[in-house]
Order: C-alpha cells, then structure tokens, then sequence
C-alpha cells in the first residue's frame, strides 16, 4: 500500500502521517482504532519534520520517536525497516536533499532510540512472563504440597487400614491404622508379600478375583476376608482392593482399604448365638428349634419320602425340686440334664431346650419311629444316673412324647402339638417312660388336654359341685358318714367325673383351690346336718391331695373353716392316699398332726394299693382305713367266694383293728359282699348297694326317715 | 476439566501455550522460544495469521467499546490470556473508570502474570478456572466481590471457544452462563473458522493438537448454534474486520482471508 506521493494536498506533516501510517499498518498490534493511530503518528511527524528543518538540525529527537513508537506496541520489527525507508525517502522528497543529512542521522538515533526500547521492553517482559512461570510454579507446588500434606493426612489418620502393593504383590507402604490392625509394624509390612495375607478361610473366589485384578481385567473389588494378626488371633476385614494404573492405563499399583470389622462381626455372632440358644444350657432354644422344624418341612416339598421326628422330653417333678431346693440346683440340674442329652445325639439331630424343664430333640431325616423310640430310650438312661448336684445325689425323671411322619402327612406346628399331647399321655401312664404318637387316641388325649386348659377358669367360675356318698355301718347299715365327691358342671360337656380331671387338677396346682372349694362345700353341707340331726348327724369325709397337704396353711384354714361353719371338728374326716402318707417328714407330717389335734379324723384311701409299707400305719397319725374296692370284688358272688382274697380282706382288718383303727370297705355293690365284709369285721361299708353319690338334699332325706340302707341284714344273713 | 484443587497440574514450559503464542502474535514479549517456534511454523504455512490475530484483538476492542456505550460497567472475560496490549479493562476504563473487570483462564502462568500486572488495580481481578466449569468461574470469591450479576455484564469469550471440542458441550455451558447473566447482558464472541480457508485452517488445527488446547474449527452456522438465545447486535455473525469497523470505508477488500467470525449477542 504504497502511499508516498508527494504531491499530496495539505498540511505535509499531516500527509507524512497518514503516509506513515499506512506504510506501518500491520506490522505490529497497536491498540488503536485508525483515527487514533493517525493522531499518535502526526505527533511523532511533527518532532521528526521539526528536528530535521531546525538550524541546527537537531537529530536526537530521533530517539525520543524510536522510543515513543515502541511505547505505542510497533514492537514487530518490520515498523521501523518501514519507517525508516520512508523518512529517507519522503523527507528530501518534500524538503529538498538539503535536509538529506539531517534525516540520515535521525533515523540513525530513531533506530538506536527504537532498539534501546524494544530490548528494554523485551527484557522486562520476558523477566515479567518468567516472572509469572516461577508464581505459577510455586502457586502449583504449594498447592501440590498442601495436597500431599491432606494426602499424608488422610493416609495417617484414615480410621480405616490403607495398604499400597506393587504389581509383584510387594507390600510398599501402609498406614498406621493397618499396622495397628494387624499388630505388624510398617518395617515388618514391608518385608511381607500380599500371599502373606492367606487365610485358611478364604474362598477360592476370593484368590481367583485377586489374579483378575492383577491381570487388569476388573479394577476393584470388595469381599469380606479372614486375616491373621501378628499375635495369631483372627481379624475380619472389609476388604476393598484396587488396581491403580499409570498414565498409558497399564496396572502400576495395588490399593487394598480394609476395614476391621472383627467387633462387629463377634457382636453380630453373639447376639445370632443369644437368639438362637438358651443362655442356661446354651443348647438350642425354642427360635432355632422351630425355624430348623419349619425348614425341614420348606426343604421337603412335596417330598413324599421325606419324614421327620421329634422327642418331646419333659422332667418329672422338676417343680419340686426347684421348689424345695431353691432355683440354683434347679438350674444346675438343667444344665446337668442339658450335658447329658446333648451327648446322646447324633448326627442330624438337634437338642434344644424349649421351655422350663422342657427339651426336644429334632431328627431332621427318619425311616420309621424305631430311631426315635431308640433315640428317647437313650435319653431316659442318661438320666436315670443320679445326679450329683450341690453336694447330694439327686433323681431325675423324665417322660417323653415321641412323634415320628412324614412331612407331607403333617405341618410344623401340628407335630409339635402331637408331640406335647403325647408327652401328656407319657405321663399319664405313669411317669418316666416314653410314648409314641398314636392319631387314634388323639382325641380323647385333646379332649382331656383341654379340660386340663380349661381347669384355671372353672375353678375361678365355681363349675363345681358336691355329691355326698353314704357311709353305712356295716352293723346296722345306718349312715355313719359320707364321702364328699367333686363334680364338674362343664357348660359344653355338662357333669364330668373327677377321673376326667383331678389328675391334671394335681398336675397343674389347681388342685389347692379346688380343693379349697371342695372342703367349705362339704362343710357347709354337714353343718347343716348336724344342726337337724344333731349327735345323729354323719361326718363328712373330703379327699385332700398330696399338694394340699404341703400348703402350709391348711391347718389354719381348717380351723377357720370349721369356726366359721361351726362344724364340730369330730364331724370331719380327711381322706388321703396311700401315696400322699409315705412321706415321713416335713409340712404334711406336721399338717396331720394339726388337724389331728383339732380332732379331725385322717383316712387313708384306697388302702392296699400303693406299695404297703404297712410301718407308716404304726407311726402316722391315722384313724381309718379304707379297702379299696378291689379287695371286695372277689366277695361279691353270693356263691362262689374268693378264699384268698377273703383271707387278704380278713388279715388286714385284724391288721388295722390290732392298730384301733376303723376299717371302712369300698365298693361294696351285692348283699352277699356286705354279708361277708361284716363276718370279717369290716366296720363301715360304702358302695351302690347302700346308695350312689347324692345331693346333700337327699342326704337329709334319708337321715330324716332313719331306715337302714340297703337290703335288711337279717335277709343277708338269711340268705 | 473436573481437576479438584489439590491436585495441580505442573506448569510445563516445554510445551507450547495457546495464551503466550497469541500474545507473539500481538507482537508481545511474554512468551517462550517454544511458542515463537510453534508461530513460526503456523505462520509458514499461513502467513496471514498474524494479521488474523491483531483482526481479533481489533474487534476485542470494538465490541468492548460498544458495550461500554451501551452502558456496560462490568466484564467477565473468559480465556483472556496474557493480557499484554489493549486489555478489556484498559479500553474500557478509557470510556468509564469504575469499569470492573474480572479475568478468568486456566493457564497458570497466564493467571499468574495476571496477577502481577493487575495487583495495584483493585477493580479488576484474575480467576484460575476452566471455562466449562461455570460454577467455579461464577462463585469464586473474586467473581462475587467484583461483579454483580443482578446488573448486566459483558461476557467476553474471545476466540476461546474453539478451543473447547464439542464433546465438552460448549452449548450447554454458553446457556448456563445466560442463565446467570441479568437481561441487558452482553455475550461477545470470535471464532475460528475454516470458512474462509479450509485447507489451511486444517493444518492449524493439527499443529494446535501438540499444544495444551487443541482447536476446532466451526462454521458460520454452527458458531451461530452455539449464540442461541441471544439476539444478535448488529451486524449479526460476520468475519472478523467486519464488526463495526472503525472505518467502514477503510474495510479490507477480502475480509474472508480474516478467518474468523465475530458476534456481540444479547441477552433479553
């Protein structure tokens, strides 16, 4: 863009302007728009125009404009070539080569002027930009170093243990928390590899994961795993590994974070271990019974095959122990009775303990009830050892109910309630022995669980009533006495008979109250006789059961019982069994003794039945024994009588009659029974032939006609 | 780049910097024998380039004139490099000296030479960060003190977004920054363009893969995508000596060789 034409019109500093800055435009960025640059290069024209045309010329402005042009950014270099070559030019061009001199040794002192600038401005902007490097630089490694030292931090303070390995499995560097982990120092560390790490636990999958990784087929991975603490205790660890690579994405590194999850771990096992078992014994407990019963039938299926047993063990007499003993030999001999059928399992069988003094033994796959029956023989024989328990030796029974199907046939919860009504009838027969499940006798066995159930309430209810059976002499048949009979009012199964329920009455307790209700019946009743009839009013005679016996208020509630009914005491009598009176010692002794004080009278029921210790007669405070009916049945034929039981029913007669007591015969059903009862000296008979078990009203009513009961004695003996 | 502070890059010389090679171009000083070796092989196989350069430092200049007469007090200038010669706040202070400028790059040396040169100047101020994490450039402390983005600001992002491949959504981000610009903002924009010469415009892309910031080019249309939601001041997207010229009578004949686009838009 040549623009030197010197015949331009005007102001020829002006046109030197323009041509100059024409002739430098794009040589350097100037910040300028063109009027500005215009204005900026006519004032450099004018000290240029005026430093040649001076007298003398004054060529030193020269540098001042070399100056200013670099000041103004014409720091490309092909602006001063330019500027140069066009002063040269055009300045002889307009003034004349006059001037040519002066304009040599100005643009001598601009080039000067222009490098002196241009090497300053370089060096301070080049000392400006290293300047800025080195702030940078340190700027990145303070933060590089701020970085490091959070790294450091969080390496050293991390909670959780941090480890760094090479791709050999080296061990590089690790942290405080792992070494405190582990117990190694970080020197120890160091000398171990990451195979060091093995534990006999870990699953193969675990080492299988660890080749992946270090091959850089996955990137991390995290699992739980067993380590071994220098001291050789175990850690459990929540293990996450993770491969590290380098800049081209090759493995470099191996990052393993573990953290210590023994505590947790041992506090989850121990509170599964207290869910699952019975802190007593430490068998089993009812949870890990049932949902190992309930399994077995989810596993089955449909299984037709499948069968599963149950031994439903419970203690005889436990409460008795526990009771008189105190709590701790009870729980010792739990614990005791736990050893011992714990060590009669086997394989595939599980004893747990499910209640008080209940056990039962799963068998998870059976063939048949033989195991099972085998099974709770073996129970039984580990118990029958005495136990030495507290420093005395101690007998323990037990019975057990055994059910044996198979899983289709049933559910879990009906085996376990074929299981507890066979335990009942185990028993029921007779105590420390085993019974199978039989479906057959199920109901009946419901039947009498249910009342047992229902006993609480009847009780509480007043279901019960009394029936009054006479007692005749046999002298004359006049009633002498009755014996008070419990009845139960069922509301469904209407009047049920004490066998139905006073076993499980005895059984569960209820007895004492029932008891209880029973005595201020009979009372109550007799009372009112003896205020018709007077001295010819009969005694009530009232079963008392062992449990009652061992109340130790009985006597103090006789008496007040008594006192309230006002019942001369000689107008009672308590019956007891032969079993209740083998005690020899200790609250029923001394509740015989009280009441006999009083002046009640004490039978012995069912006499000959129990195991006839005849000695107690001697000792015991007894007035009357009555022959259980059995005796008399031989006697009943009016033709044919047994001798032997005859001579039986005689000796023991002399036998009470040697020891002043009244002997009274039960079940006394023909004429010629009670016939021969009196010929052997039997002293009060009792039995359908005299009368059934009436209502007191009926009582009265005989009493009130005063006649013999029964068929005339002189007709028997007539017979 | 989603960098977290404490974990800085180095500060590698070695390797040319886009900021110091625009600066050798503007005829500046800062800048290493690295960078004047990469501008002497750029401007060997297109000698315009220089020229291209001063294009858009001229139209820097026009459009922040233009805002400053539209009554714009503040700018936010995004990849502004060394700020060696004609800076945002030097020509706008020339029109209004309580002008606040905030500059923002992620070159560190560039951020640092920032610093040093702008210390005494309490109203304007220097953010390290990437120009797509619009968080950390908006909530710097620095950003907070200096501006207020209830009022209108001029956003400069002067021949920057072709340094920001399309992978990095230069959009989304355009549109995150609008979100936060009060209506009566400014958005100004250049960019290069092989519009005007492709072939060469390929070779320059290449030689920009070596450096820190590697370039991509784009077409009127798409410079235009990347506008959207703003109106266009007049003249609208045009090369770069096009944009209100000084001296619309002195336009160079072939504006075309000045590849690259410039818009000013605003913000409703």
């Amino acid at each position: 863009m040549p623009a030197d034409e010197p015949d331009e019109p005007g102001d020829p500093v002006d046109a030197l302007a323009a041509a100059w800055a024409a002739e430098v435009e794009g040589t350097s960025y100037v910040p300028m728009a063109a009027d500005e640059l215009q204005a900026h290069l006519r004032a450099l024209a004018g000290l240029v125009v005026d430093g040649v045309l001076a007298d003398p010329p004054r060529p030193e402005v020269g540098a001042e404009v070399g100056r200013r042009l670099v000041a103004a950014h014409f720091t490309g270099p092909a602006t001063l070539e330019r500027t140069v070559l066009l002063l040269a030019r055009r300045l002889p061009a307009v003034w004349g080569d006059g001037v040519l001199p002066a304009v040599q040794a100005l643009t001598g002192t601009l080039a000067a002027g222009y490098a002196e600038a241009l090497r300053d401005r370089t060096l301070d902007e080049q000392e400006a930009i290293r300047r800025a490097v080195l702030a940078a630089r340190h700027h990145t490694e303070q933060a590089l170093h701020a970085s490091e030292a959070r790294f450091r931090a969080m390496f050293h303070e991390a909670a959780i243990g941090i480890g760094l390995g090479d791709m050999e499995g080296r061990i590089l560097e690790v942290n405080p928390a792992l070494t405190r982990m582990f117990g190694h120092t970080a020197d120890e560390f160091r000398s171990l590899t990451v195979g060091d790490l093995t534990h006999p636990d870990d699953a193969p999958s675990v080492w299988r994961l660890y080749e992946r990784l270090l091959r850089g087929e996955i990137d991390n991975f995290r699992l739980e795993k067993r380590f071994f603490r220098r001291t050789g205790e175990e850690i459990i660890g929540h293990l996450t590994l993770s491969l590290v690579r380098d800049g081209e994405g090759r493995p470099a590194y191996q990052l393993a974070m573990l953290e210590d999850a023994t505590e947790r771990h041992r506090l989850q096992e121990h509170l599964a271990y207290q869910a699952y078992h019975d802190p007593l014994t430490t068998l089993a407990n009812r949870t890990r019974f049932t949902e190992r019963l309930e399994r077995v039938f989810a596993e089955a299926g449909p299984d037709p095959d499948r069968r599963v047993g149950v031994c439903f063990l419970d203690l005889d007499g436990f409460k008795t122990i526990n009771d008189s003993l105190g709590h701790s030999v009870g729980d010792l001999m739990l614990q005791e009775v736990a050893r011992r059928l714990a060590a009669c399992v086997t394989e595939g069988e599980l004893v747990a303990r499910t209640g008080g003094d209940e056990f039962v033994v799963l068998v998870e796959d059976t063939h048949g009830v033989d195991r099972l029956v085998e099974l709770a023989d073996r129970l039984l024989a580990a118990l029958a050892t005495p136990l030495r328990l507290a420093g005395q030796e101690l007998v323990v029974g037990a019975s057990i109910g055994v059910v044996e199907q198979a899983v289709t046939e049933t559910t879990a919860s009906e085996l376990m309630r074929a299981a507890d009504i066979t335990l009942y009838t185990a028993k029921n027969e007779g105590r420390g022995r085993w019974a199978v499940h039989d479906p057959s006798r199920d109901e009946a066995e419901t039947a009498r669980f249910t009342l047992s159930a229902a006993l609480p309430s009847a009780v509480a209810h007043d279901e019960f009533f009394v029936l009054y059976q006479p007692l005749v002499s046999l002298a004359d048949q006049r009633v002498r006495g009755v014996e008070a009979l419990v009845r139960w009012q069922h509301p469904r199964l209407g009047v049920l008979s004490p066998s139905l329920f006073i076993e499980p009455a005895e059984e569960t307790g209820i007895i004492v109250a029932l008891g209880r209700q029973v005595l201020e019946h009979a009372c109550r009743d007799a009372r009112a006789w003896y205020e018709e009839f007077g001295p010819a009013a009969p005694f009530v005679s009232v079963n008392v059961a062992p449990r009652q016996l061992q109340e130790p208020g009985l006597v103090a509630e006789v008496a007040a019982l008594l006192d309230r009914t006002g019942l001369p005491s000689d107008r009672l009598q308590v019956e007891l069994t032969e079993r209740a009176l083998t005690i020899d010692e200790g609250a029923p002794l001394k509740a015989l003794d009280g009441l006999r004080a009083m002046g009640v009278r004490i039978a012995v029921d069912d006499f000959g039945t129990g195991y006839s210790n005849l000695s107690y007669l001697r000792k015991l405070p007894v007035d009357v024994i009555k022959l259980d009916g059995s005796f008399g049945e031989g006697l009943r034929e009016e033709e044919l009588s047994d001798e032997v039981d005859e001579r039986i029913v005689g000796t023991l007669v002399a036998l009470g009659h040697a020891l002043d007591l009244t002997v009274t015969a039960e079940g006394v059903e023909t004429a010629a029974q009670a016939a021969r009862l009196r010929t052997l000296g039997c002293d009060e008979g009792q039995g359908w032939l005299f009368a059934p078990a009436l209502p007191s009203a009926d009582i009265a009513r005989i009493l009130r006609r005063g006649t013999p009961l029964g068929p005339r004695p002189g007709d028997l003996l007539g017979a | 780049m989603q960098r977290p502070s404490w974990a800085p890059d180095e500060v590698d010389i070695e390797r040319p910097s886009a900021a110091r090679v625009y600066d050798h171009y503007l005829g500046g000083l800062h800048n290493f024998a690295v960078d004047r070796a990469m501008a002497a092989r750029a401007v060997a196989d297109w000698p315009e380039l220089p020229r291209i350069m001063q294009a858009n430092r001229a139209f820097l200049r026009r459009a922040v004139r233009h805002l400053a007469s539209q009554g714009i007090d503040q700018f936010l200038d995004i990849g502004s490099g060394i700020p060696t010669v004609g800076n945002v706040h030097e020509v706008a202070q020339a029109a209004n000296p309580d002008v606040h400028v905030v500059y923002v790059d992620i070159d560190p040396v560039a951020v640092a030479h920032s610093r040093a040169i702008l210390a005494d100047d309490p109203r304007t101020g220097v953010v390290q960060a990437d120009f797509t994490d619009v968080s950390a450039v908006l909530d710097d402390p620095v950003t907070r003190s200096l501006l207020d983005l209830s009022r209108p600001v001029g956003v400069l992002v002067v021949a920057l977004l072709h340094f920001v491949g399309d992978e990095r959504r230069p959009a989304e981000v355009l549109a995150r920054y609008r979100e936060a610009m009060a209506p009566g903002s400014f958005l100004v924009v250049s960019h290069a363009s092989a519009d005007g010469a492709p072939d060469r415009a390929d070779e320059h892309q290449s030689l920009y893969r070596r450096t820190a910031t590697p370039m991509t080019m784009r077409s009127r249309d798409e410079v235009g995508a990347l506008l959207a939601g703003f109106t266009l001041e007049e003249p609208g997207i045009v090369f770069l000596p096009e944009w209100r010229p000084d001296d619309p009578a002195a336009a160079p004949a072939h504006p075309e060789r000045f590849t690259g686009y410039a818009a000013v838009g605003r913000r409703d």
